[in-house]
């Protein structure tokens, strides 16, 4: 069994007590043996003392070390680094509604064109429609004129034709009366007579 | 006695130091216990000196854990609990890395000493009734009456109050002293088998085959351990001052 030397000194009392290497339940024993012979070192009161002074100065300084200089650094990096995150997610969400803008103010363009499109088509078409509609109605009525001059000229004629049966009959009349020698007959009885034949 | 599963919980004097008749030597325990401290702090200052936006691997490391104790703390005690933040993050780090450091073979083991946990503990009990009876004065004895039980009973459920709350800090500071010993005798056991076995030529170095593997797997069980329980004394502590923070339940 090896023993270290520094060991050695400190479990004195014990190291008299005999050893071997029969085998590993030997090991086990001799454990236990010391256990129980000498005071168990996490219950030996002796110490205590130096240990709890110890520790409240260990602990008291690493307490102190942590609270003044880890933390507020750690947190304070925890902290750039969350107003970082949050700066940039308010940074891009301006840039999405910047963008919703942008597109939403092409589409409004977009309609406003097509809109305008539209009325010019509307436009032109109505012109078309009217143009066309007046020419028609420009057409009529250079017929209609014509028509109306047509039938004045038929009525003229026809008037004049009238009158003239009138005149040739009279005049015939009168011949007829002169041939049949009965005289003279006034111009103006015939005309009458003429008239009254003609009702 | 290297064999000795017990050796490695024994005390020697480093440098003697006796003041009015009590020993307060410099010992291996409070060697280790500068060592924790310093490797604790050392750890959390120089990996956070950066202060880097995007953490490095290790900067991550401490900000887990502080992020881990601090929502541990307000999940338990509320956003007030927040001024304990200091104390239990130094208790947590300081039993971590207590835990951590005795897994090292030849390293003494600082919470494996009873006196050690019992003073955390008694400074965590100390901490809540010194704290509820400032804050409460003695509404914080509010704390042994559960509401909504009957006339008849109150008596009885106060002396059971009493007796669980008089018990935390026995049962805080064994819980941690007796995994921490428990642990580190079994994986000394263990350890001892192959060394002893293999003494015994090519059957025993053959023999100490199994052995081997069970220190291998009982120090990652271990490592475990000394996460587990440093988390278990955290979280309790949570839960204390969480009473004296709100002690009418």
């Amino acid at each position: 069994m090896f023993v270290t030397p520094g060991y050695a000194e400190e479990v004195a009392p014990a190291a008299g007590e005999p050893h071997t290497d029969a085998g590993t339940a030997a090991h086990t024993e001799t454990g236990a043996e010391h256990g129980g012979g000498g005071l168990f070192p996490p219950f030996d009161t002796s110490n205590y003392p130096s240990q709890l002074l110890w520790l409240a100065i260990t602990f008291g300084l690493f307490y102190l070390f942590l609270k003044n200089v880890v933390l507020p650094r750690v947190g304070g990096i925890l902290e750039v680094r969350r107003d970082r995150i949050a700066g940039d997610l308010d940074q891009a969400a301006r840039m999405k509604s910047e963008a919703d803008a942008a597109v939403a103010a092409y589409e409004q363009e977009l309609a406003e064109a097509k809109a305008k499109a539209n009325a010019i088509g509307q436009e032109a078409r109505d012109e078309a429609k009217a143009e066309a509609e007046a020419k028609r109605k420009e057409i009529e009525a250079g017929l209609d004129q014509k028509l109306t001059a047509a039938e004045a000229r038929i009525a003229t004629i026809k008037a004049n034709a009238m009158k003239e049966v009138g005149t040739i009959a009279e005049d015939t009349a009168a011949a007829i009366v002169q041939a049949l020698g009965t005289g003279k007959v006034d111009k103006a009885d015939i005309a009458a007579a003429v008239k009254a034949a003609g009702k | 006695m290297a064999n000795d599963p017990i050796h490695q919980f024994q005390i020697s004097k480093l440098i003697p130091i006796e003041i009015g008749g009590l020993d307060f030597s410099f010992t291996n325990s409070s060697a280790f216990m500068v060592a924790t401290v310093i490797v604790a702090s050392a750890f959390l200052f120089l990996t956070t000196s950066s202060r880097g936006l995007v953490p490095s691997r290790l900067q991550s490391v401490s900000e887990m854990s502080y992020e881990f104790v601090a929502s541990m703390l307000r999940d338990a005690a509320g956003s007030q609990g927040m001024r304990f933040f200091p104390l239990v993050f130094s208790l947590f780090m300081f039993v971590l890395v207590a835990n951590l450091i005795g897994l090292f073979p030849y390293f003494f083991t600082v919470t494996s000493h009873l006196i050690v946990t019992f003073a955390l503990a008694l400074l965590v009990i100390g901490t809540v009734i010194v704290y509820g009876f400032m804050k409460h004065g003695f509404g914080f004895l509010k704390l042994f009456v559960p509401h909504g039980v009957p006339g008849i009973l109150v008596p009885l459920v106060v002396l059971i109050e009493v007796i669980s709350f008089l018990s935390r800090p026995i049962s805080l500071s064994v819980r941690l002293f007796a995994n921490m010993l428990a642990g580190h005798i079994t994986l000394k056991v263990f350890a001892g088998f192959v060394t002893s076995l293999s003494a015994f030529g090519a059957v025993g170095v053959v023999g100490s085959i199994l052995p081997l593997f069970m220190t291998v797997a009982i120090t990652g069980l271990e490592v475990l351990v000394a996460f587990l329980q440093a988390y278990v004394f955290a979280v309790l502590t949570c839960m204390y001052l969480n009473d004296a923070l709100h002690p009418g339940h």
